[in-house]
């Protein structure tokens, strides 16, 4: 049985009509959706189990810290992480990565250098900017090449011992370069740079080991994961995040405090101030469960089919061009592309005339766009409840639209 | 408002028709998309302004020739999808023989009136950019 056979009926969403036709949803990269059992984890915990968690000396407190301390030890299983410890719940990719600019941006002396690439995300270029801007450090890119990967020798020139942290996506969100972070890491590590990986497009998709990467810090979003809104992952090396002061302050990140001084919690429990997002991590947790049943594995074979149809689809049709590297290698799940003679939000709009969702615009990669030359492009992205009939359809309507307009 | 989304997501199958492609897209849309009569450079410009949308990264650039205080002459140039380069097109027309206060009052009901089209709010920033690089170009020096 195909893997979107099993798994659509498991997503309510599905069932909606859009615009007269059987929604067909492409954007799974921005936010995907979410399975039945997803949606009733969170509906059963706030009707039965919710309260603050940590202090609470009552049974539904109980219930709701052993649910929320469940969470991190599922995360900890999903990602390989070493121990609970290093699992970091925030409220989302762009969150870690704030969180970690201004943890880290604190260390940064006047003439250090930040490297990230010019296919980021810019969740993953404006905290760096404003780290590097109050510290007096540099901020640099790694260029692409023109096939949609990163220049590798112009990394190896790059990083120097003036090099303080290496900032890049494990997955392009535009390009689906898959980005050889095992290597870059351990490139960084020579040169005793931390490594921050921004894993929003990867986690979703592709079976991870973070004992293999070698990164220093790992982050991503529940909601792109068939989970909630709300909640995010920042995995972080032991040692490293024992030697990190907290840049956000309050409740669960202290164990004693006095008006001039604090003694901080342990991990991961210091980066964690405020009432956590529980009722999401409860969500996160049963995203995770649905996942590993299907088996990442079969996520990434099933998506990367997707993706392949689509790619080499699109490409066929006179007047659209395909961005990324080519279909054969291994990409994300991601296919940005243009239609001549038409802008992408006029693109969307006319595949959303057809019940068909995609995201299109800059994809808050504007640097991206512009070594592409472009304004904007239009990007379908895949889940494990697409199928190839889908494919079918979007490569159909588009087909049609250059007489659209 | 919540509440009016939710029922539109649970009243179903095709019960928004007026979001369809066609009357998104009005034949005064495709028209001035395919052919825009106000497109170009306009040398010896004496009010320009540009600004972009940071939804979309869509840029406009208009160009005013004044004259006495009148708008003598009017183009624009950029990166905009169909609805926005439409609407470029029309504030270019509309504010061509008015006086540089009459050219401020040009609003987007003034737009969509013109454009003849059942515009998302989603999409109304497209509508309504030409008329901020509008007042800019009124409002600013050069």
């Amino acid at each position: 049985m195909r893997l979107d056979e099993r798994t659509r009926p498991d997503f309510p969403i599905l069932e909606r009509v859009v615009n007269g036709h059987p929604l067909v949803y492409l954007d799974s990269a921005a936010s995907s959706q979410r399975p039945r059992t997803v949606i009733e984890a969170m509906g059963q915990y706030y009707a039965r189990s919710h309260a603050n968690v940590h202090r609470s000396i009552h049974t539904l407190g109980e219930e709701a810290t052993e649910l929320y301390e469940a969470a991190r030890d599922r995360v900890q299983r999903f990602i390989g992480a070493g121990s609970r410890e290093e699992v970091v719940f925030t409220r989302g990719t762009t969150d870690g990565l704030s969180l970690l600019a201004e943890t880290l941006g604190r260390t940064l002396r006047a003439g250090d250098e930040v490297l990230i690439t010019e296919l980021e995300h810019h969740s993953n270029i404006i905290p760096w900017q404003l780290a590097t801007r109050d510290r007096g450090a540099v901020l640099k890119a790694v260029p692409l090449r023109d096939d949609g990967t990163l220049d590798l020798e112009a990394f190896e020139r790059l990083l120097t011992r003036r090099t303080r942290v290496v900032a890049f996506a494990h997955v392009s969100n535009v390009l689906g370069t898959i980005n050889p972070v095992a290597e870059m890491s351990a490139r960084a590590r020579q040169v005793g740079a931390f490594t921050v990986v921004d894993g929003a497009q990867a986690a979703p998709h592709l079976p991870l080991d973070i004992s293999l990467l070698g990164c220093d810090f790992y982050v991503f979003s529940a909601h792109k994961m068939l989970g909630p809104t709300g909640i995010g992952v920042l995995y972080g090396r032991r040692e490293v995040l024992e030697s990190l002061e907290p840049g956000r302050g309050g409740s669960e990140m202290i164990k004693e405090v006095w008006i001039d001084r604090a003694q901080w919690n342990d991990l991961p429990w210091r980066f964690e101030p405020g009432t956590p997002p529980i009722a999401e991590a409860v969500g996160l947790t049963a995203a995770i469960e649905y996942l590993e049943k299907l088996g990442m594995e079969r996520v990434l074979e099933h998506e990367r089919a997707l993706t392949r149809q689509a790619l080499e689809g699109l490409a066929a049709v006179p007047g659209v061009n395909v961005y990324g590297p080519p279909a054969r290698t291994d990409r994300g799940a991601v296919v940005a592309f243009t239609v001549a003679g038409l802008h992408p939000h006029d693109v969307a709009a006319l595949l959303d005339a057809e019940g068909i969702a995609v995201r299109a615009g800059h994809h808050c990669a504007m640097p991206l766009m512009r070594r592409l030359g472009v304004v904007g492009t239009s990007r379908a992205s895949f889940s494990v409840f697409n199928s190839p009939d889908e494919v079918g359809r979007l490569l159909a309507v588009v087909a049609e639209l250059r007489t659209a307009l | 408002m919540t509440d009016e989304v939710m029922a539109r997501a649970v009243s179903g199958p095709g019960s928004s028709t007026s979001r369809r492609g066609p009357l998104l897209y009005s034949d005064v849309i495709r028209e001035r998309w395919r052919r825009p009569r106000f497109r170009g450079d306009l040398p010896g410009a004496s009010a320009v302004a540009e600004d972009v949308n940071p939804l979309c990264g869509d840029r406009v650039r208009l160009m005013l020739a004044l004259a006495d205080d009148r708008v003598a002459g009017a183009r624009f140039v950029g990166d905009s999808c169909a609805i926005c380069t439409a609407s470029a097109d029309v504030v270019a027309e509309l504010v061509v023989g008015r006086s540089r206060v009459e050219a401020l009052t040009v609003d987007a009901a003034d737009v969509l009136a013109v454009l003849q089209a059942d515009i998302r709010p989603t999409r109304m920033r497209c509508v309504t950019l030409p008329l901020s690089v509008l007042a800019a170009a009124l409002k600013g020096k050069r």
